[in-house]
């Protein structure tokens, strides 16, 4: 069995440590420390015993050992619960699912879920990654190597019509360059695949229109949204029953908050792409924004990159996606920078306040 | 965002109120306080605060679409979250407005709780009724009564306790809520998060004290076993595995399970969820089972409890609440999406609708925008279900109009009703003031004995009663004196004596069948009234039924050969031959077979157990 923790502070990898040491768990083979606080870690043996109760659960996790669950379910557990029945709804009701993958956290969450919901059958529909061709390196190389580690298919679309005409953030500003390079082409790769039901991880949280969005959330044969007649929702009962162009998105983590992914990703110990931990990274500093210097950003007269210590909080293309200064380097410590802070997630994202109600204006429209 | 104990438990609670008492207000004050609000968020409200009037208006941090902003009302549900120390909160913020019921009762079918708004000044509105109404309806038993703006009304408690006792008078008809009541100013924060020193007549908690420490009730409770199979998973030849969702009881290895609607018996082989395999699963854990035979179960099939199985019909009654602007056509087709399965369906009858001002029945032919109506309705198969009341997930259902694909109502099973159209079925009930049907355990049981001479028909009534009373969800067990004496009184003979003893053992098992709540239908001659009065003494829920026919009659059909054993002297002290057959006074009901049908026999029997078992009027 092979149990790979990833992104734990050095205290827990030393008391994990201590429990190998102390042969509670066998382990043979490498131990990798690079990059940091990454940590890999073979195990054998019929019990696997150690003494806190997070080691114990994530290791479990990988090692297929029996637990015993908890009578009353935490709220993680509920919400665990509730996606994977959405997951399952979807694939038994539509013909052609696919899942917008958008390499965040929130997709990788979503990703493990559906994982478990179909476990041990592999997971049933295909990804999908509208690629606007901003987005970060690091991101392209983490959506790689997850499908080819998951054996997962994935479906990448790009608006390369508007890419030729040279639309850019830079050119275009972001609320046009987004509706060309996302939502024209979500809509056009949903199209092109026949995608009856597009499941996507927008959490009602994380924005006040999205607080009003149903889990089965229909849309028009424009892919657009009318949030004045939406269809009532209640219970778990999804109606599924679409009309000649209709198509449908599919919200199951609908009912997650940020804190609930983080601490989701660290009791599952769910990969992430590394862009979500502090280090030193060359940004530009403009106002109150850190924007990361990559591809052929415009540098302002006046205006010079500096090294500073910084993650991101949610992750877009690289022009509309300000860095947060923050220490937190691994999950916990995320989690302890979550519980303090006092900014919402997605205000650095520069495409959500363009203008009020901008990101009703643009669901509308097509935008997940 | 503080806190976050990863056992701490999750309450869904519902908000609704009427139009300008509060509700943004009381939220926005719920999750600032509570440290739910980022201060960019913060920043914009200050910023359109500032539009109006100079104080922070925390009404707006909830506000969200641009037409709710510029109407200043809200028209769909939101949903809100936050976290204390000790829970994890949901709020699905519901509108007030009548005509917009139908988002109130999307976010009321998943609540626990409902925080009902009252403003102080204005007292119980008829929407509060109404929002107190629907959230009972749909099985919320923990109510909250906010009384807002105590601060416009100089915090005076005579205010408070009037409203207090207007509601409890009003909404007393609903039976198992538990009603709280809490005085606030939303504006000022006072009784919100923390107590209030303006209100030192009040000594309950704050409002978040009380919703961080209600009994967070049913969902939890395990109940019957049910597990309804969303898809079928393989892997090779080997695995085939049933993917779905707990939705009551628990399930472990080894467990004996039926599958339905086959009807098939199997055993839980394993309980796996990824790579783990489960000692056991409790509900809502959504995880995949095999079993140890081979089944070709499908989505829509279902694994129960074979000891609490689940009723199963093609007719039922139900409470809708009618969500679509195309009003209810009776006997036209409906889509039914029950459990895992879409079916065909039709509105029978409709029964009625509720007057909302009233609480009254009215007999209506249809049902309208936000009508909640009781109705009688037909799948194209049988479902299996369970009463609304006894399981939200197996009692509840939508109604899909197939031509438009909207989804047009919201059901509740109230129960089952095997033959709608037959008269001597359940009268037109009243669903709604009387409230669900009371769970099996508490429900009162009930004797039924058929006597008379041998060949009579007791058997052939008693058959035919029982699946008439099977099919209308009573619980009901068929002691007949002929098997019965195969297996419990194998040891008894036909002697005066062994016969007392026979029909002393029944009389028994009965009565505690009976104590149960259990229906017990006994066939036995038992010839000596005196014995069938001191049953009739012992047990009180007694209906007796004296299935008559003239011996020469019984004779002659003579099913069973005794009457020929009995002349030919083979068989000593038989009833009508050489002992006895003492007939009832005054029986509750009297079955003339020789010249009744075997159905007017048996629905003279059903409608008697069926006045017994319809509820009455408080």
């Amino acid at each position: 069995m092979v149990c790979q923790v990833y992104n734990y502070p050095k205290e827990a990898t030393s008391r994990l440590l201590e429990a190998v040491e102390s042969n509670a768990v066998q382990h043979f083979g490498e131990r990798q420390r690079q990059p940091p606080h990454h940590f890999r870690l073979y195990i054998s043996g019929p019990e696997v015993k150690i003494a806190s109760i997070e080691w114990a659960t994530t290791i479990q996790q990988y090692c297929g050992c029996r637990r015993e669950f908890a009578k009353t379910m935490s709220h993680l557990d509920i919400l665990e619960a509730e996606s994977i029945y959405i997951l399952r709804e979807v694939v038994a009701e539509f013909s052609r699912p696919a899942m917008l993958y958008s390499i965040g956290k929130d997709s990788s969450v979503m990703l493990r879920l559906a994982e478990k919901a179909f476990f041990p059958g592999k997971v049933p529909f295909p990804l999908l990654h509208v690629d606007t061709t901003y987005k970060f390196r690091e991101m392209i190389e983490f959506r790689d190597e997850t499908c080819r580690r998951l054996g997962l298919q994935l479906i990448v679309h790009t608006n390369v019509d508007a890419i030729a005409d040279g639309a850019s953030p830079f050119r275009l500003g972001p609320s046009q360059c987004c509706g060309l390079l996302k939502t024209k082409a979500l809509l056009d790769a949903l199209k092109a695949g026949r995608i009856d039901a597009a499941i996507g991880g927008a959490r009602r949280e994380e924005e006040k229109s999205r607080a009003k969005e149903r889990v089965f959330s229909l849309r028009d044969a424009h892919g657009q949204w009318d949030p004045k007649n939406q269809r009532p929702e209640v219970w778990n009962l999804y109606n599924s029953r679409l009309e000649g162009h209709q198509t449908i998105r599919i919200f199951p983590l609908s009912n997650w908050t940020e804190l609930d992914i983080w601490q989701y990703i660290e009791r599952e110990g769910i990969p992430v792409v590394p862009l979500y931990f502090a280090k030193e990274r060359r940004v530009l500093v403009r106002g109150d924004i850190l924007i990361p210097l990559e591809h052929d950003i415009e540098v302002l007269p006046n205006e010079r990159s500096q090294l500073v210590l910084c993650r991101m909080r949610s992750l877009g293309c690289t022009y509309c996606t300000g860095a947060i200064r923050s220490s937190a380097d691994t999950v916990p410590k995320i989690i302890q920078e979550l519980r303090t802070v006092r900014r919402s997630e997605r205000e650095n994202r520069i495409i959500d306040h363009d203008q009020e109600g901008s990101m009703e204006l643009k669901k509308r429209e097509g935008y997940f | 965002m503080s806190g976050d104990t990863p056992g701490k438990g999750l309450l869904r609670l519902l908000t609704a109120g009427s139009v300008d008492d509060g509700k943004s207000t009381l939220i926005g004050r719920l999750l600032y306080e509570s440290g739910g609000v980022y201060d960019d968020q913060l920043e914009s409200v200050r910023k359109a605060s500032t539009q109006k009037n100079a104080v922070l208006d925390l009404s707006l941090i909830t506000d969200g679409l641009r037409a709710e902003r510029e109407q200043a009302i809200t028209i769909d549900v939101a949903y809100r979250y936050f976290s204390t120390a000790k829970r994890q909160f949901i709020i699905a913020d519901a509108p007030g407005h009548e005509q917009y019921t139908r988002n109130m009762v999307t976010g009321a079918t998943t609540a626990d709780l409902a925080v009902l708004l009252v403003d102080a000044r204005k007292g119980i509105l008829e929407q509060t009724r109404r929002h107190a109404y629907v959230s009972w309806l749909l099985g919320i038993r923990q109510v909250v009564v906010a009384v807002n703006k105590m601060d416009l009304v100089n915090f005076d408690s005579r205010i408070f306790v009037d409203i207090r006792s207007k509601f409890q008078e009003c909404t007393g008809f609903m039976d198992k809520v538990d009603r709280h009541f809490v005085p606030v100013s939303a504006l000022n924060g006072d009784n919100v998060v923390w107590r209030s020193p303006a209100m030192p007549w009040y000594a309950g908690p704050s409002l978040l004290e009380l919703l961080e420490t209600v009994t967070i009730n049913e969902n939890h409770s395990p109940g019957d076993f049910r597990f309804p199979v969303q898809n079928v998973i393989r892997l090779g030849q080997d695995f085939r595995g049933y993917a779905g969702q707990v939705v009551s009881g628990v399930v472990k290895p080894g467990q004996k399970v039926v599958a339905l609607p086959s009807g098939q018996r199997t055993t839980i082989d394993k309980v796996h969820f990824y790579h783990q395999t489960l000692d056991e699963a409790h509900p809502p854990r959504s995880v995949v089972l095999t079993v140890s035979d081979h089944l070709d179960l499908g989505r829509g099939d279902m694994l129960v409890d074979p000891e609490r199985m689940p009723q199963v019909s093609q007719h039922v009654a139900a409470n809708l609440i009618w969500m679509s602007s195309v009003p209810l056509r009776p006997n036209a087709p409906y889509l039914m999406k029950h459990m895992t399965q879409v079916l065909c369906c039709s509105i029978a009858q409709v029964v009625s609708k509720l007057d909302i001002h009233t609480f009254e029945d009215i007999a209506v032919d249809t049902l309208r925008l936000n009508d909640i109506g009781a109705v009688e309705m037909e799948m194209h198969k049988p479902i299996c279900f369970d009463f609304y009341a006894c399981n939200r997930a197996m009692g509840s259902f939508i109604m899909i109009d197939p031509a438009s694909s909207d989804t047009v109502a919201a059901g509740m099973i109230l129960r089952n009703c095997a033959t709608p159209s037959d008269p001597s079925g359940l009268r037109p009930f009243s669903a709604v003031p009387y409230g669900p049907r009371p769970e099996p355990s508490q429900a009162k049981g009930l004797a039924v004995w058929l006597t008379g001479l041998s060949g009579s028909g007791k058997t052939t009534i008693c058959n035919a009663v029982f699946t008439e009373i099977l099919a209308r969800g009573i619980r009901v067990e068929m002691l007949d004196a002929d098997v019965v004496r195969k297996h419990l009184n194998s040891d008894l003979g036909f002697s005066k004596r062994d016969r007392d003893e026979n029909v002393r053992r029944l009389g028994f098992l009965a009565e505690l069948l009976t104590r149960h709540g259990v229906l017990a239908l006994v066939a036995a001659i038992s010839p000596y009234r005196a014995v069938r009065d001191d049953l009739r003494r012992s047990m009180g829920n007694f209906v007796e039924v004296y299935v008559n026919a003239p011996l020469s009659v019984c004779e002659e059909r003579d099913p069973k050969g005794l009457y020929k054993r009995a002349r030919a002297g083979e068989i000593a002290g038989f009833t009508g031959i050489d002992d006895p057959y003492e007939a009832p006074l005054s029986p509750e009901v009297q079955c003339d077979t020789a010249v009744e049908s075997i159905k007017t026999c048996t629905d003279k029997v059903v409608t008697a157990i069926v006045e017994f078992f319809l509820p009455t009027k408080p």
